[in-house]
């Protein structure tokens, strides 16, 4: 029960850092609101642009090029969760899973090798 | 006192214990991100030959920073017509809770910690990630062109070095067998683990330069060609958040580092009856004036190198290193 309790009032700290983390933004942003200034004009509205009249939105369709990091990200990342628990519990699965997991980490290697030799790291 | 505390069953009294306690560490922690910009203009002045900051506060500058923030708190707060009004409040917020919501975990000496969870280690990675979303959303929300360029750009530096970052900690975690950073630093009492993890180390040091977006890797916030990044639209205390979000995590991945690689607050052989604090803060210090050093005197690193030096060098020099920590453990440690 101490021990259940122990567990409890730990994730109590952390969500009372959660809620510290988010007033001290409100509250500081709050209370600036009382001293600062507010004369909006139209021009201040406006998007920079570095001084010309800004056109069109820049919520438009383009090519966003780091798409294929975020895909390689995803897989490497995952690997990690993988690769957590087995670093963790290492000294009870001894070599067997050494070797099992070397295996892994080189098919995940060859994924690497794959889009370094695609290009796909390269910028262009 | 504080053992029984924890081992009753919480309660409004407890919510109310821990709230004053985070609240000492928050003005601890913005005290130290004051002082450490004043620090990082002092040391970059010294560094050029120059004096750096000496109006304000006496000839050393000490008030520098407190003026700069109260500057800031009086500036008009400005939001574009253009911009999606709800997301362009949010991303500061979100940019910054979870920089203070890390250092929950983190152990600062045998009796100064706060949340002792198990996965503590992965609980860091995992929170530190979400900033990333802010960053994105701010650059996003702003409708800006340099903005959503410059989120795009931050957004997929921190996911690129994220993974160099995370794979070299492995072996820590090998040698340790948990992921409680308590455990971690317990585990060092002898030899701190940089000398068993060396590439792990040095791996770590150099992603979490890039997370941190510090010289040479600031190229999210690289004035000559994106104007300031994904923050060019935000002005005032919104724009302050972001920037606060930046050194609290130098504070938080200073201490990681500390913790994980430099022994937390063991002390160096001989040397015991120094409290653990102070060690931990000598430590601390190092590492944050090596990251000062550093912005004074490299230059910033290209784009295309950017991308190419986490997936080519890093992330490579990161797996092989897991290996290599499993043999020192098996020829060193069993």
């Amino acid at each position: 029960m101490d021990l259940y309790n122990v567990y409890q009032n730990n994730y109590l700290i952390v969500a009372v850092f959660l809620l510290l983390g988010i007033l001290l933004p409100v509250g500081a942003l709050t209370a600036g609101r009382l001293l600062r200034p507010n004369r909006p004009t139209k021009e201040k509205a406006t998007t920079y642009e570095s001084g010309i009249e800004p056109f069109q939105q820049s919520w438009i369709q383009f090519n966003v090029r780091y798409y294929l990091f975020a895909l390689l990200f995803v897989i490497f990342d995952v690997e990690t969760v993988f690769l957590y628990p087995w670093a963790v519990a290492y000294d009870e699965l001894g070599l067997f899973a050494l070797i099992e997991m070397a295996i892994f980490v080189l098919l995940l290697t060859l994924g690497l090798v794959y889009a370094w030799k695609k290009k796909v790291l390269k910028w262009n | 006192m504080i053992e029984h505390l924890l081992q009753s069953p919480p309660g409004w009294i407890h919510f109310l214990i821990f709230f004053c306690l985070g609240a000492i560490l928050l003005a601890i922690v913005l005290g130290f991100v004051t002082y450490a910009i004043l620090a990082e203009r002092k040391v970059l002045g010294f560094m050029q030959i120059r004096i750096g900051p000496n109006r304000i506060g006496g000839r050393f500058g000490l008030l520098q920073t407190v003026a700069d923030v109260f500057k800031l708190l009086i500036k008009e707060d400005i939001i574009p017509k253009l911009a999606d009004r709800p997301l362009f409040i949010l991303a500061p917020i979100l940019a910054f809770a979870p920089s203070f919501l890390v250092l929950a975990v983190m152990p600062f000496s045998e009796n100064v910690k706060f949340a002792d969870i198990g996965v503590g280690l992965l609980y860091y990675i995992a929170v530190s990630g979400i900033s990333a979303i802010g960053m994105l959303l701010g650059g996003w929300a702003s409708n800006n062109k340099y903005s959503l360029l410059g989120g795009m750009r931050s957004a997929a530096q921190m996911i690129s070095y994220e993974i160099p970052l995370v794979m070299s900690v492995i072996g820590v975690i090998l040698f340790t067998g948990s992921l409680n950073l308590t455990d971690i630093v317990e585990g060092q009492k002898h030899v701190a683990y940089m000398f068993l993890s060396p590439i792990g180390f040095i791996v770590f040091f150099i992603s979490s330069l890039a997370e941190l977006s510090r010289t040479p890797f600031d190229l999210p916030e690289a004035e000559s060609e994106l104007v300031a990044g994904y923050h060019v639209e935000y002005s005032g205390f919104r724009w302050a958040f972001f920037m606060l979000a930046e050194y609290v995590y130098l504070f938080a991945m200073a201490s990681l580092m500390t913790v994980l690689f430099l022994g937390g607050w063991n002390p160096i052989p001989f040397l015991g009856f120094i409290p653990g604090v102070i060690w931990f803060a000598l430590k601390f210090s190092l590492i944050v004036f090596i990251m000062i050093w550093i912005r004074g005197t490299f230059p910033r690193i290209r784009a295309d190198q950017l991308m190419e030096f986490a997936w080519k060098v890093l992330l490579p020099l990161a797996l092989l290193n897991i290996f290599v920590s499993a043999a020192v453990k098996e020829l060193f440690l069993k």
